[in-house]
């Protein structure tokens, strides 16, 4: 089993750096939305999405200093989730 | 044998008395013998519900009833029997009694929450109840909810799923309360394949309880939400899509088969081994089907909807994918029967109940194969065929695999150990009218005769006339299976610490167990299926 | 039972209920994928409708609570009560200023007659319909789970302030804190799929 209790303390000054990460891609997700990139609109904002969960699991959420348990099984339930949405998709693509 | 306080004398937590020291109990096998008694009068209500149905069907025309109470009836009789009984029975049971038990622990890692899905269990209970006899009566929508006859119809839908809402939540926090107790609370000695195979199986049915769950969950609020607001987004006049509710229905309510059967293969790689006295055969084998099927089995909900107008791309994928899912069910088969080969074969009544579940349950997957293959199932598409193939994997597998369990671990359970020839009896005339029931629902099914209809054509008369009375004789088996497990609490024959011969450790404690399961240090073997010592003692019947 | 509490086991056991809050949106975001994917000219004018600047708000007020919950627990493992609680009461707050927004935001459109089964919606095109009907479905659950991580990060305040919650003993603080990060993940999804597609 992984190490006994990992209190990890992250400071101030990094949650804030994060969150100004956040809100730096909040202003760029809203600004982007003004211009018409056609086909690029959606996989631009949810790339965006993206980054921005990632970096809220990792620092807000501890992610980055779990042990291998929740890091594993969150990736299990991501894929779960990728694969409703994509094994739907062999329907709804094709009909 | 040690004298210690069993844990039906030593309430946990201390000092509470008489009714409270259950019902406020943290004691996780409190709680499972708490399941056990509601799981069971659930059971008994919904086994009367389907031989009522079967009466109905016993001679063609009206013979006990007509066709709305027959709709109401095998809706009642297919929710109680899904959420109520086959999804709790083994792991809420046998789960919560001996999974602490076999990793060497006291208790699971969050007693009071295990006491709260108790009481979310009995409250989806009370629900169910209350929907039968409040408002427009009980839904006849069949237990699957499928709309648009769900949103539109008058009945009891809404507090009806409200109550399978609840139980999903209650199944859900039993699988969080493992998978951690799994993790958390195993003794340190105990390597991850020194772990029973019992315990693998439920861990990776709460995976699938936790994961497949909220779909299920977020579907039935969406019946709601439609029934009160016609939001529309199944209804096609709205710009909804049907089939959608089809998918995310079966996309939890494919796995939630293997949440049903997967505890119950379990149980049958704790007793083959017992009984022949042999080293199980591919431990690491079955535990990676156990994985391998709850992440294969999670992959194909869409061959349920072979004829639902989905397109063809997905019918062909699903059916490929299908097949996946007998290679790890086959593998556990294989490796139950090369256990026996070559073993010191005791018989005994779990034994005997574990065979007959490799028989039925193996006809239950062979029909699978021929629905899983698009030709055929089109041909027998909502036919007495698929209730008949789910009928050999629910009660024939899990249900089976249930009345093992419950013989299997009944003399630790209660200390007592009961009538050896009446549970042989009751086994042998539960599994002959199982296949007097089942094996014409198979036949019927091939000649065309649909299901879900109170009434047929009168070339099926034969056949439902023997499936009735194949019904009787099953719940007679039953019946003698029940009251000669009652009756032992009269009779009250001491039973061994182990009477079997397991190597498990819930064997090496005393029966039943004292409160904090263990009065001294657990000794964690190196493998858990290691019979040379058993082997190596007298040979004789140690009940 | 007289063993240490295990930190890490009450948190795998929360994080276990998070991917089932996931999947629970899951089953939605597959209901969008599939009508988005049907009616892509739909969406876009129903998100034209929308207010991205209401949108917007409420994503960095979210963005900013998330990080005063984070910035509590800094605090109570510095053993700095008053930090802590002055975040935790900044972040229930900005939960509060998240639903008056949201509330302005529905009764707006409630107005103009859109709503679940309104008449606009139902004689409208189908795509529009199916578009709000997601936007009610899922900002409604969304702002239910708001208001439970209000309230369990309400409990928290409590306990800290009963000193209940410590530097030794902070589990049920981190765990209304991953809670609160969870809807803040969703929301990160819902703003752009639905203000910003366009």
């Amino acid at each position: 089993m992984e190490p006994q209790e990992n209190n990890h303390i992250l400071s101030y000054t990094k949650l804030a750096l994060i969150l100004g990460v956040l809100l730096v891609l909040t202003g760029i997700t809203v600004a982007v939305s003004y211009l018409d990139l056609g086909f690029f609109n959606v996989p631009l904002a949810l790339a965006i999405a993206c980054t921005k969960v990632t970096f809220v699991l990792l620092f807000f959420m501890h992610l980055k200093y779990e042990g291998p348990i929740i890091n594993l099984s969150f990736v299990g339930t991501i894929s779960f989730l990728f694969i409703m949405i994509g094994f739907t998709f062999w329907d709804v693509a094709f009909r | 044998m040690t004298t210690t306080e069993s844990f039906y004398d030593t309430p946990s937590p201390a000092g509470l008395t008489g009714i409270r020291a259950w019902l406020l109990t943290h004691d996780h096998k409190r709680l499972g013998l708490m399941y056990m008694w509601a799981i069971l009068f659930w059971f008994v209500i919904a086994m009367l519900c389907g031989l009522l149905l079967r009466t109905e069907l016993m001679s063609q025309g009206r013979t006990i009833m007509g066709p709305e109470l027959y709709n109401s009836l095998f809706t009642l009789h297919g929710v109680i029997m899904v959420f109520l009984f086959v999804i709790p029975a083994v792991p809420a049971i046998f789960g919560n009694f001996f999974l602490p038990i076999q990793l060497g622990t006291d208790d699971v890692f969050f007693p009071r929450l295990n006491l709260f899905s108790w009481y979310l269990f009995m409250f989806g209970g009370l629900l169910a109840l209350i929907s039968l006899f409040s408002g427009e009566g009980f839904p006849d929508t069949g237990w699957t909810f499928y709309v648009p006859f769900s949103v539109e119809v008058n009945t009891n839908v809404s507090l009806t799923v409200m109550a399978a809402f609840i139980l999903g939540m209650s199944s859900m926090l039993t699988g969080l309360n493992f998978i951690t107790t799994f993790h958390r609370m195993r003794d340190k000695k105990m390597g991850l394949m020194q772990i029973p195979l019992f315990t693998w199986s439920l861990y990776a049915t709460a995976w699938v309880q936790i994961l497949a769950t909220p779909v299920i969950s977020i579907t039935l609020v969406l019946v709601v939400v439609e029934r009160l607001f016609s939001v529309g987004l199944f209804d096609p006049d709205k710009g909804g899509d049907p089939i959608l509710y089809q998918h995310l229905f079966w996309m939890y309510s494919h796995p939630a088969v293997y949440i049903m059967i997967l505890p119950g293969m379990g149980v049958i790689s704790e007793i083959i081994p017992v009984f022949s006295r042999k080293s199980i055969f591919g431990y690491k084998a079955i535990v990676w089907s156990s994985m391998g099927i709850a992440v294969a089995g999670s992959l194909v909900w869409a061959h349920h909807m072979y004829t639902s107008g989905m397109s063809d791309v997905s019918v062909f994928f699903f059916s490929l994918l299908t097949f996946l899912v007998a290679i790890p069910s086959a593998v556990k088969v294989f490796s139950w029967i090369a256990t026996m080969y070559k073993g010191s074969i005791e018989m005994t009544p779990p034994l005997l109940l574990a065979l007959i579940f490799i028989y039925l349950f193996s006809i239950g997957g062979l029909t699978g194969l021929v629905l899983g293959a698009v030709g055929p199932d089109i041909h027998v598409h909502d036919t007495h065929f698929v209730v008949a193939h789910f009928h050999f994997v629910m009660f024939g597998g899990t249900g089976f695999a249930f009345f093992a369990a419950l013989h299997f671990w009944w003399p630790k359970m209660f200390g007592i150990m009961y009538d050896f020839k009446k549970a042989y009896i009751g086994s042998v005339l539960t599994a002959i009218g199982f296949l007097f029931h089942y094996v014409p629902m198979l036949i019927l099914g091939m000649q065309g005769m649909p299901r879900r209809y109170y009434d047929y054509l009168p070339k099926y008369e034969t056949g439902n006339f023997l499936a009735g009375f194949g019904a009787y004789l099953l719940c007679i088996g039953i019946l003698i299976m029940f009251v000669n497990l009652l009756m032992s609490f009269r009779q009250r024959v001491p039973a061994s610490s182990n009477p079997w011969g397991g190597t498990t450790l819930e064997w090496t404690v005393p029966s039943p167990p004292p409160v904090h399961n263990f009065v001294e240090k657990p000794q964690i073997m190196e493998f858990p299926y290691d019979f040379s010592e058993i082997a190596a003692q007298v040979k004789g019947n140690k009940r | 039972m007289n063993r240490p509490i295990d930190k890490t086991g009450i948190k795998i056991g929360m994080w276990l209920f998070l991917y089932s809050e996931i999947i629970l949106f899951g089953g939605l975001f597959v209901l969008y994928a599939v009508y988005f994917y049907t009616y892509p000219e739909f969406f876009a004018e129903g998100g034209r409708e929308l207010d991205r600047k209401i949108g917007a708000v409420n994503t960095v007020v979210l963005l900013i609570s998330s990080f005063t919950v984070a910035a509590s627990i800094t605090a109570i493992q510095r053993k700095a009560k008053k930090q802590a609680v002055g975040f935790l009461i900044f972040s229930i707050l900005c939960g509060v200023i998240f639903l008056v927004n949201k509330y302005f935001e529905w009764s707006a459109k409630f107005h103009h007659d859109i709503y679940p089964n309104s008449e606009t919606l139902v004689s409208g095109e189908p795509g529009l319909n199916i578009f709000f009907g997601l936007y009610y479905v899922i900002t409604g659950l969304h702002g239910l789970h708001v208001i439970a991580g209000m309230t369990l990060l309400s409990i928290s305040l409590v306990l800290v302030l009963a000193g209940r919650i410590n530097e030794s003993k902070y589990s049920m603080l981190e765990n209304s804190g991953l809670y609160w990060h969870l809807v803040d993940l969703i929301w990160i999804f819902v703003f752009p799929l639905f203000y910003l597609v366009l």
